[in-house]
């Protein structure tokens, strides 16, 4: 067998009471598309940031074709041909995509003639953007490619990309996987790190799962089902939710003309959205981001309240009314930014509970907080979904990103919402953690609660929706029933081919 | 009153005299706060360096040598500042106040036997023909170096800001600090840097009053110099030139009051002498009315776990 390109050996990080990576092992070829796979916390971004010189490891080896590779520090790691997509974008808004590429770069180029190669790798790729735009007005997949290009302009051996596609439509998938295949015909390895097993096998020549810090195992995707890989992940056997029968009740909220003008200069105007949504259904609203989705998600919360008549609540209207009062009458809203919108980082678990039950939970009591009574509830929450945490007094902060969103997604249902809206449910939750988050969601729908679900996931809306709607910029295409609809078909509903729907219906 | 009194040639030249000790604290600040830090400190590192260098031209009688100790003056005591925040991640705008604090007193100290003293005078550049041209001659070219390195540094600041690559790492730390440790930038060491080359230049913008400006040495002669020059960072955007005009503007207005004083305008004395301070914060504010163009991570504490 020839030398891999990139050899790790039995490479061990601990941090304070926690292994994050125990002995981990594995070969990546040259060309070879690798796959990571692992649920939150079970070591992957530790194990890149090691590749990637971000962290040291406390022992073992690693190779690059056959000589000791020990980055100290990223700029090592590029020099030696790493490159890196992250997850949470590293990008720095206020300056242009030209700044923001020559950052990442050593020896940049002038900025001309950093942008001429900027266009020209972006056009050979099939990657469209601008080298003059200022970061902060892109969308999250224009973003994206700012990263990617400027991996490509160093012409990386090794290009590690950390959950790339949850931005993406499937269209856009589909040009990312064909520079990805592009790529690894030309000999770069890619290590490929995602929660999306489709993906996995669409994309991945091999498969290394870790849990817990350990490898666990490796299989060619290929040869593998989704699920078989799901339960090597996770250790146990998934449950698939499940829902019971359903049958759509009365009409609960009913949006007419619905209209906002854009909240920021960077946002989006709704406009003219009209729809009913029914007692017991889950109707999923899909889009790629940046398409009116938190915008949407604010006008339905009474974040941003509305003109009369748009927007009703049973036979009340609600429009004009601010979100406490559409709490009390039993309209809740989840947003998606959990940090500093759905929770407050820096108060604890129980001030976060009584932030938002208050109301509906009877926490207060003219005027006065029952700080007990919230204990209670949070204790609630955080043993019903799951929320690995100290207690309902650890700040929101310290939880991980999952247990977040579970606390913050199980707070509202305790509430017992009677339509609730809901943007990103399971964003950057683990597979096992999301599968009960989806449940939850659909026992909701089954008890007879009205939803909206605003995700980018297309899988998991196609798993829990009833029917199906696209936004794109700020124009929900008509919801149709979302058995039976092709990825194709979405497709052009979230590119904004709103007659071709007409032709497929 | 007599406004015939006033000399407009010796008034416009008064202009650069009088900007010159903010221009030197304020773009200092300037590049601290482009890193992401607030450094509250800058009223005690201008007395500081005011203290120190003119301690060091009384002894060595030399005023270049001592604008090069209230440079080492200013940056050793932010360095200080740059421990507290960056190693011990103490709360900036508290460690800012403490500095000042500590910087009037520990000043006051050093200073008690300089009062009333007599530095040594820095001499003009001689621009040989340049200075002998009618008007232009006293207005540009009377000046001593310090007055041409300030705004030297002001040009200096801005192109490597813009042009350079350092200038660029310099902005994206302060902009994410975050994503700046991600892509492997030292954002500890970029912000400490800052911090000294702000406390050097507050050291000399503090020791140009004391030395020059003055000349002489009493406790607090700085008079909220230093404060001014935090706000100017703030209403020119973060922009060099404007804090080049902004300072041009305050020095201006504050030449006006006091020829205005002189020549007895029939205003109470206190209007006058903060009309400066009143006018330039308008003028800034409406300057700045547009979107804010405060770097991202100002002030936030910067710890590499997370």
């Amino acid at each position: 067998m020839t030398t891999p390109l990139l050899s790790l050996s039995a490479l061990t990080k601990a941090y304070p009471g926690v292994v994050a990576n125990d002995s981990v092992s594995l070969d990546i070829g040259a060309g070879q598309v690798h796959a990571l796979l692992g649920e939150n916390g079970a070591g992957k971004s530790t194990l890149v940031k090691m590749i990637y010189g971000l962290v040291k490891p406390d022992a073992g080896t690693m190779q690059m074709n056959g000589a000791p590779f020990t980055p100290s520090e990223p700029r090592a790691a590029r020099a030696a041909g790493v490159g890196m997509v992250f997850q949470h974008f590293s990008l720095f808004d206020a300056m242009t995509v030209a700044e923001n590429i020559a950052l990442g770069m050593e020896n940049a180029p002038k900025l001309g003639a950093l942008s001429a190669q900027i266009t020209a790798v972006s056009e050979s790729y099939g990657l469209p953007l601008s080298p003059d735009r200022i970061v902060g007005d892109l969308s999250a997949g224009e973003r994206q490619r700012v990263e990617i290009i400027r991996c490509l302009l160093q012409e990386p051996k090794l290009l590690i990309m950390d959950e790339p596609t949850s931005v993406l439509t499937p269209q856009e998938v589909e040009i990312l996987f064909k520079t990805l295949r592009k790529l690894s015909a030309e000999g770069t390895a890619i290590l490929y790190i995602s929660h999306k097993l489709e993906e996995i096998r669409t994309l991945c020549d091999h498969a290394t799962i870790l849990r817990l810090g350990k490898v666990v195992g490796e299989c060619t995707p290929r040869e593998t089902t989704a699920r078989d890989m799901a339960e090597m992940m996770v250790g146990k056997l998934l449950s698939t939710p499940t829902r019971a029968g359903q049958t759509a009740g009365d009409v609960m909220l009913t949006l007419s003309g619905l209209k906002a003008p854009a909240p920021n200069m960077f946002g989006i105007s709704l406009k003219d959205i009209s729809m009913e949504l029914r007692a017991g259904e889950i109707l999923g609203i899909g889009g790629v981001a940046g398409n009116g989705q938190d915008e949407l998600l604010a006008a339905l919360s009474g974040e941003r309240p509305v003109a009369a008549g748009m927007l009703r609540f049973k036979d009340t209207d609600i429009g004009p009314l601010g979100p406490k009062a559409r709490r009390a009458i039993g309209l809740l809203a989840a947003p998606e930014e959990r940090m500093g919108h759905a929770a407050a980082p820096d108060m604890s678990l129980t001030e976060n509970a009584m932030l938002t039950g208050a109301t509906r939970m009877q926490l207060q009591n003219s005027g006065f907080l029952n700080w007990p009574a919230a204990t209670r509830f949070a204790e609630r929450v955080i043993a019903q979904f799951d929320v690995r945490t100290s207690g309902p007094a650890a700040a929101a902060r310290s939880l991980s990103g999952g247990n977040l969103q579970k606390f913050v997604i199980g707070r509202e249902v305790m509430q017992k919402p009677e339509v609730f809206v809901v943007n990103q449910p399971t964003w950057g939750v683990d597979a096992s953690a999301a599968a009960a988050i989806r449940q939850a969601l659909l026992d909701m729908a089954s008890e007879g609660a009205a939803l909206i679900v605003i995700s980018q996931d297309l899988d998991e809306l196609m798993e829990i929706s009833d029917r199906f709607a696209a936004l794109n910029e700020g124009r929900l295409t008509p919801p149709r029933a979302a058995q039976g609809i092709t990825v194709e078909e979405i497709g052009l509903m979230m590119g904004g081919a709103h007659d071709m729907e007409v032709a497929h219906a | 009153m007599d406004l015939s009194a006033i000399n407009p040639v010796l008034f416009i030249a008064g202009f650069f005299v009088a900007a010159t000790p903010l221009i030197f604290a304020a773009i200092g600040e300037l590049v601290v706060e482009k890193t992401g830090v607030l450094n509250l400190g800058v009223e005690g590192m201008m007395i500081t360096g005011a203290i120190c260098g003119f301690a060091v031209a009384v002894e060595t009688e030399s005023p270049l040598l001592g604008f090069a100790a209230a440079a080492l003056g200013g940056a050793l005591l932010s360095t200080l500042f740059a421990f507290l925040t960056q190693v011990m991640l103490a709360n900036q705008v508290a460690s800012g106040l403490a500095l000042t604090l500590f910087g009037l007193g520990f000043s006051a100290l050093l200073g008690q036997s300089y009062a009333g003293m007599k530095p040594p005078r820095l001499e003009d550049v001689d621009f040989g023909p340049l200075g002998d041209i009618p008007v232009i001659g006293p207005v540009f070219f009377s000046h001593d170096i310090i007055v041409y390195l300030g705004l030297g540094i002001v040009i200096a600041v801005w192109a490597v800001l813009k042009f350079s690559r350092a200038g660029l790492i310099l902005r994206a730390v302060g902009e994410n600090h975050d994503a700046a440790h991600a892509l492997g930038f030292k954002v500890k060491r970029v912000r400490a840097l800052a911090i000294m080359f702000g406390g050097a230049c507050a050291g000399v913008g503090g020791a140009y009053i004391s030395l020059i400006r003055v000349p002489q040495w009493t406790e607090g002669m700085t008079a909220g110099i230093g404060w001014i020059a935090l706000a100017l960072v703030v209403f020119a955007s973060w922009r060099a030139f404007r804090v080049l005009l902004g300072a041009y503007l305050f020095g201006g207005l504050v030449q006006l009051q006091l020829n205005l004083q002189g020549a007895g305008v029939a205003i109470p004395v206190e209007y006058l002498a903060m009309s400066p301070y009143v006018i330039t914060i308008v003028v800034l504010v409406f300057l700045s009315r547009s979107r804010s163009a405060a770097p991202g991570s100002l002030g936030r504490i910067f710890h590499a776990s997370s």
